[in-house]
């Protein structure tokens, strides 16, 4: 064997490294030597980071470093896509249970007052794996349903880790027990504002898509109007709703008693369903658009009404992409959803407003992290059921 | 019988169909031929109204179409559009049901008549019934297009160009099946085609257009024989003996006597014997019907038959 190819030899093996995963390599090892927990000996005052070594009892330090390093080598070399699913998901449980153990350990006894919150470290490893995860997923290319299960599978496994109490001396979670009640009450609030705009904006958005889809001479205007709305600021519109709906319940007479008022969810809620609007609207006009020519011509000269035509042809041939607007509109609902506690309209975001205003990280996270749970778990199921009802293509 | 009367469409400046006149009888197949773009399935949408004509008129059975709401005359015609057109959303099975479905058939009814037509079309019903349209060859979507437009058993039926991605074997099964489904139910057929052969082996009466304007409507003997402008000549081509001899039957020029060598089926046509003739270097063949000898017939006489019409 020449030199030559001896060396092409190790540079193949080089080679053999995966591109992401060296990216997630280096982001774990970053994420290692950074704080893992942060100990805080009230709610409010400055944070000290403890270090992986300081964060556990020596033998989980030990365990979660073999863990770690186990992981490291996993994402870094060229194995099997599954193989990576598998450790990720392994690392990540691993991760949450120590972050968990983390706040036993570190929490002193008989001491209401401190708080240990996830750290930087802590983040950065969750980051790295959930990158790993993603892209596994993503190559894997799995069917819908099983896309399904393991969002499912996921759901249970925090389920059960929450339910445990393993992480109930986490701060977060210490900020929950003082308020569970509070909470399940704007997550229904939030779900009605999300969902309750998403309804509307259907009902109202989908008959007016079929609207612009027949009458070319007004779809230009509408959707441009449409699209003005899109982009006023989300504080700016939930304002300018103030004046004009505290107007309505002022004057219209039962207004009130349905609950429309200046601030609150009536605001809120429409100017969600103002967001909602366009995404529907449009992607009902480009639906139905591409419905191929032949299929509503053939639909014509078997003798389908206009109406027949509509349900049995159009309709069904545009849903994929109607589905796509309602999967946006409701990812992005949930999220804009938030800015409903700035006028009194309730939701997750109370928890966020409050928390800033008290300068009380943890409670921004009661906030934050169940809403951008909510809208990933909301697009994974929608971007499920559109590749149901997708009319499969012949491969060719 | 439809009656066509001085039917004219314009897009704006052009006229696409100027002024065209022709009666098709009742169980008459009438084939619509001339160059793309000449303005054939225009004039054939004008028929069921998916365009309605900038003047004259379309008479059914002696009635106005205008005088009916548009989707219920389409009821009563089938269509098989230019290029299947099938519902991509709907399996084989729903795609051909569709009318019937419209007109509210019950379902018994509905699936037996499904099975019948596919396996007419040659698409065996278990194997083909619940795919969907992109699961299909040209050719069978091409076949389930024209089985849809049969479903409801219409007395009218207007096809375009419904053979245009099948092969010549295939081809010619679903024309002989066609012309059986015709002369069984005396359905009335407008078909357009650009393909002059299909023309001559389909038509009763053959249409000529040209840029909107009907040159000829005749037979396919007469169109054959005499041409009535140089186009429609030409696009009947230079071997007009062999399309002439294509129009006949051997069964019915039969002559007494006898002949050596293999024998020739009596439900071919005259080109065929002839080219048997040529081909084996024979002065007759012996002509078989039902496996049964009866008669033979002569190069002579082919050859006669090939000449123009006096
Ligand atoms: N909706 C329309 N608007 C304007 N012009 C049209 C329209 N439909 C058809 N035409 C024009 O009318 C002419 C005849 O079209 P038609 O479809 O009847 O032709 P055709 O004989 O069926 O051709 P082919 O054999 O290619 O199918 C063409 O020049 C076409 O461009
Ligand atoms: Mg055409």
């Amino acid at each position: 064997m020449s030199v030559a190819e001896a060396e092409g030899g190790k540079r193949s093996s080089f080679l053999a490294f995966d591109k992401l995963g060296v990216l997630i390599a280096l982001i774990i090892v970053a994420g290692a030597l950074m704080p893992f927990t942060i100990f805080r000996a009230n709610r409010i005052v400055l944070g000290e980071g403890r270090s992986l070594i300081e964060a556990l009892d020596p033998v989980m330090t030990l365990v979660l470093c073999a863990v770690l390093i186990a992981g490291f080598v996993v994402a870094l070399w060229r194995v099997d896509t599954r193989a990576k699913l598998v450790v990720g998901f392994m690392v990540l449980a691993v991760l949450a249970i120590n972050v968990g153990l983390s706040a036993d350990y570190l929490t002193p006894e008989e001491n209401n007052f401190s708080r240990i919150s996830p750290g930087a470290g802590f983040w950065l490893l969750t980051f790295a794996f959930a990158l790993m995860v993603a892209d596994a997923l993503t190559r894997l290319r799995f069917k819908a349903w099983t896309r399904l299960g393991i969002l499912a599978a996921v759901a249970a496994a925090v389920a059960v880790l929450l339910w445990s109490g393993t992480l109930d001396n986490l701060s977060i979670l210490r900020e929950y027990a003082t308020r569970a009640d509070a909470f399940w009450q704007e997550a229904r609030m939030h779900l009605l504002l999300a969902f309750g705009a998403v309804a509307i904006a259907i009902l109202v958005g989908v008959p007016l898509g079929i609207f612009c889809y027949r009458t070319p001479s007004v779809r230009a205007a509408i959707l441009n109007v449409l699209n003005i709305v899109q982009t006023i600021p989300s504080i700016a519109l939930f304002g300018l709703l103030i004046a004009p709906l505290a107007w309505v319940a002022l004057h219209v007479p039962g207004a009130r008693a349905i609950g429309i008022s200046g601030i609150g969810t009536a605001p809120a809620l429409v100017a969600l369903f103002f967001y909602s609007l366009l995404p529907i609207v449009a992607n009902t006009v480009v639906g139905l658009q591409s419905v191929p020519e032949a299929a509503n011509d053939a639909a014509k000269g078997m003798g389908m009404t206009d109406r027949q035509r509509l349900w049995a042809v159009e309709l069904p041939l545009a849903f994929p992409v109607i589905l796509t607007g309602i999967r946006i509109v409701l990812v992005q609902d949930i999220g804009l959803a938030t800015i409903a506690a700035l006028i009194g309209g309730g939701g997750f975001g109370v928890f966020v407003f409050q928390g800033i205003g008290q300068t009380a990280m943890d409670l921004v996270l009661l906030g934050a992290v169940p809403t951008v749970a909510l809208a990933f778990a909301a697009a994974v199921v929608l971007d499920a059921i559109v590749e149901m009802v997708s009319t499969p293509e012949r491969p060719k | 019988m439809i009656e066509l009367k001085d039917l004219t469409k314009t897009y704006g400046d052009t006229t696409v169909v100027d002024a065209v006149s022709f009666t098709v009888e009742a169980g008459e197949i009438c084939v619509i031929v001339g160059t793309s773009g000449s303005g054939k399935t225009t004039l054939m949408r004008m028929i069921n109204r998916l365009v309605e004509p900038t003047s004259g008129q379309v008479l059914i059975d002696g009635e106005d179409t205008r005088k009916v709401a548009p989707f219920e005359l389409r009821r009563r015609i089938g269509y098989a559009i230019q290029g299947h057109g099938l519902f991509p959303h709907r399996t084989v099975g729903q795609n051909i049901g569709t009318v019937p479905g419209l007109l509210n058939w019950e379902k018994e009814r509905t699936r037996k008549r499904v099975d019948e037509l596919m396996r007419l079309f040659q698409l065996d019903p278990d194997q083909f019934r619940d795919r969907l349209p992109s699961e299909l060859s040209g050719g069978q979507q091409q076949r389930v297009g024209v089985a849809r437009a049969l479903a409801a058993e219409p007395n009218i039926l207007l096809m375009d160009e419904p053979f245009g991605a099948l092969d010549p074997v295939i081809r010619a099964k679903a024309q002989d099946d066609l012309l059986g489904i015709q002369r069984k139910f005396k359905t009335t057929i407008v078909l357009v085609t650009h393909d002059m052969e299909e023309a001559i082996h389909l038509g009763t009466r053959i249409a000529v257009m040209d840029a909107g304007q009907l040159l000829q409507y005749a037979t396919p003997e007469e169109i054959i024989a005499n041409p009535a402008t140089d186009f429609v000549a030409e696009l009947i081509g230079g071997d007009r003996p062999f399309r002439l001899l294509s129009l006949d039957r051997v069964a019915d020029h039969v002559e007494q006597g006898e002949a050596e060598g293999t024998p020739i089926e009596a439900r071919l046509s005259l080109r065929e014997a002839y080219a048997e003739c040529l081909w084996s270097g024979r002065e007759a063949l012996p002509v078989v019907d039902n496996g049964k000898t009866i008669g033979r017939i002569s190069r002579a006489e082919l050859a006669r038959k090939a000449a123009r019409p006096q």
